[in-house]
């Protein structure tokens, strides 16, 4: 009991000495279990590798200093691709999410035994897998190229705006939802004049924040054949042409910086 | 016309907020629903348009039973009642027009709603009723860009834009100051008499009630402890209702009795809000 009377003298701690006790133990566990891990991976590291690491890193980065401008030009048209990938597969991405995202949010769903389960494993099952692993599975079954990227990115998408989303609706203000179905107006109606205008922010907000995610996500999946300007990094880290990778590396920043910007822009104008 | 029979409404918590309840509304009369929190008058009003699903009991409106009816026939029952919610209950990122004609979802189909293809004859009685709610200015603006006042006109017209038989009012006057809510309670017992319309309006303002209504149901843990005149009203009867208290200045004295109601040039003239008046701030400084 955090109030404690001794001598008629109320005195008033934030824990008892019991909880204090429980915390003292959960930080001894956690301290020791810190140690053992570190332990354990210091035996796994080849730490001759660790301490050599400065002059590596020194070394690659003389060879990258100076950046081979001219190459600039020949990864204009795989930037583009890049954005497009992400801007598509987000695209793609919205429109299916939508949908199942209202069949996940327990107070939209059709049915709560059945579809409602159904719709958080589609999310689940998309989260669970990083958009590279899709390109990679995408790769195999369709071939390389563009395409494969496209739906990578969307199929990782739906996951984290379906998520995102259904958590929005079942935040709705309930009221004016109420208020839609006194008059007498259908399910359909009542999600489309309740529900939607309510969560419609959300929607921009989440899906603008999803493609400057996914403009990043793009700019690797190359690296499995996705398309994108990934295949153009590949190559050059394979030819060893350092200061061609710099300059994907430029393009990657201020593409990325754009898109944040961008996006930033969009998420202030909907508050 | 409203009859309810035997209502009765148990929560799955085990709250039971209504023990068989009988009312009877006849055509075109105004009932203040008065109680404390918790009495049941919003479960009372939730269970005419079945926003909550009864228990027990039955209700019908006009001759048409309401309890058991099934998806599409309760929702055709649910144009014929117009509700009016205490925070107005307005869609806020919509037009006033949009949220007025929101009361005629129940009457086209949901492709012609969603792209807001509403009959001419629908937006013709949405300017009409913005016009006698008195914000017809304020047609294009954003639900959340209107004062408390003018939000619940919004409501009042999407609820009359239905061409309800009855209208349930939740609270109509809980989030607005005594100036407001005296126009708003003017203007729905006002509209309410143009058309013949009856309308339970449950309140918290006893004596906001009494200025109104022709007619007072107590509601006390879920059963009807009075019905009958505002005039009848007093402390005895009041205590009965809400407990023990000093009802002095609300309950009606014997010669207030013979007072008029108060004309609607008095209380209605100001609709829309009227900046400070001399009179208000040489109160304020006299204070």
């Amino acid at each position: 009991m955090p109030v404690t009377v001794t001598g008629g003298q109320r005195c008033w701690q934030r824990r008892d000495r019991a909880a204090q006790l429980r915390i003292w133990l959960v930080w001894l566990v956690g301290t020791a279990l810190f140690m053992a891990a570190w332990s354990f991976i210091s035996a796994q590291t080849i730490w001759m590798f660790v301490w050599d690491s400065p002059a590596q890193a020194y070394d690659l980065a003389s060879r990258m200093v100076n950046p081979r401008w001219d190459y600039f030009e020949r990864i204009l048209w795989p930037l583009w691709d890049t954005i497009n990938i992400a801007t598509l597969g987000t695209l793609l991405g919205v429109i299916i999410a939508i949908p199942i995202a209202f069949l996940a949010a327990h107070n939209t769903t059709p049915s709560r035994a059945l579809i409602r389960p159904l719709a958080l494993l589609i999310i689940v099952s998309s989260r669970s897998i990083n958009s590279l692993i899709w390109a990679l599975l995408l790769v195999l079954i369709m071939g390389p190229g563009i395409l494969a990227g496209i739906i990578a990115i969307a199929l990782r998408s739906i996951g984290f705006i379906g998520k995102l989303l259904y958590e929005a609706i079942e935040e709705v203000s309930n009221e004016p939802v109420e208020a839609i179905e006194a008059t007498g107006a259908s399910r359909m109606q009542v999600l489309s004049y309740g529900i939607w205008p309510q969560v419609l922010p959300t929607v921009a907000g989440i899906s603008v924040y999803r493609w400057d995610i996914n403009i990043r996500e793009a700019t690797v999946l190359g690296l499995v054949g996705a398309g994108g300007i990934g295949i153009q990094l590949q190559a050059s880290i394979n030819n060893l042409a350092w200061n061609q990778v710099t300059v994907i590396f430029l393009a990657i920043l201020a593409t990325v910086f754009v898109s944040e910007w961008i996006s930033a822009r969009v998420r202030h104008a909907l508050i | 016309m409203l009859t309810i029979e035997q209502l009765t409404k148990r929560y799955s918590t085990g709250d039971l907020a209504l023990d068989s309840v009988d009312l009877q509304v006849t055509k075109g009369q105004v009932i203040a629903l008065i109680g404390p929190s918790g009495a049941g008058k919003s479960t009372l009003i939730r269970c005419v348009n079945r926003l909550v699903e009864p228990t027990h009991g039955r209700i019908w409106l006009n001759n048409e039973q309401i309890t058991g009816l099934r998806s599409r026939s309760l929702r055709r029952m649910r144009c014929r009642i117009g509700m009016i919610f205490q925070e107005y209950a307005l869609v806020e990122r919509l037009t006033v027009m949009e949220n007025v004609l929101s009361g005629r979802l129940g009457y086209i189909g949901f492709w012609r709603s969603f792209f807001r293809r509403f009959p001419e004859t629908d937006i013709e009685r949405a300017f009409d009723l913005l016009e006698r709610v008195g914000i017809e200015d304020m047609v294009d603006k954003r639900a959340d860009a209107l004062s408390g006042g003018q939000r619940q006109r919004v409501g009042i017209a999407r609820a009359l834009i239905q061409n309800p038989e009855i209208l349930l009012i939740d609270e109509p006057t809980a989030s607005l100051d005594p100036k407001t809510s005296r126009q708003i309670m003017q203007l729905i017992v006002d509209l309410c008499r143009e058309s013949g319309l009856a309308a339970i309006i449950n309140i918290h303002d006893v004596q906001l009630a009494m200025m109104f209504v022709e007619r007072v149901i107590g509601l006390r843990q879920g059963r009807v402890v009075y019905d009958g005149s505002p005039a009848q009203l007093n402390a005895a009867r009041l205590t009965e209702i809400y407990g023990e208290a000093d009802w002095t200045g609300t309950a009606r004295e014997e010669q207030d009795e013979q007072r008029d109601l108060p004309t609607s040039a008095e209380v209605i003239v100001p609709l829309i809000e009227l900046p400070e008046t001399g009179v208000g701030r040489q109160r304020v400084v006299g204070s």
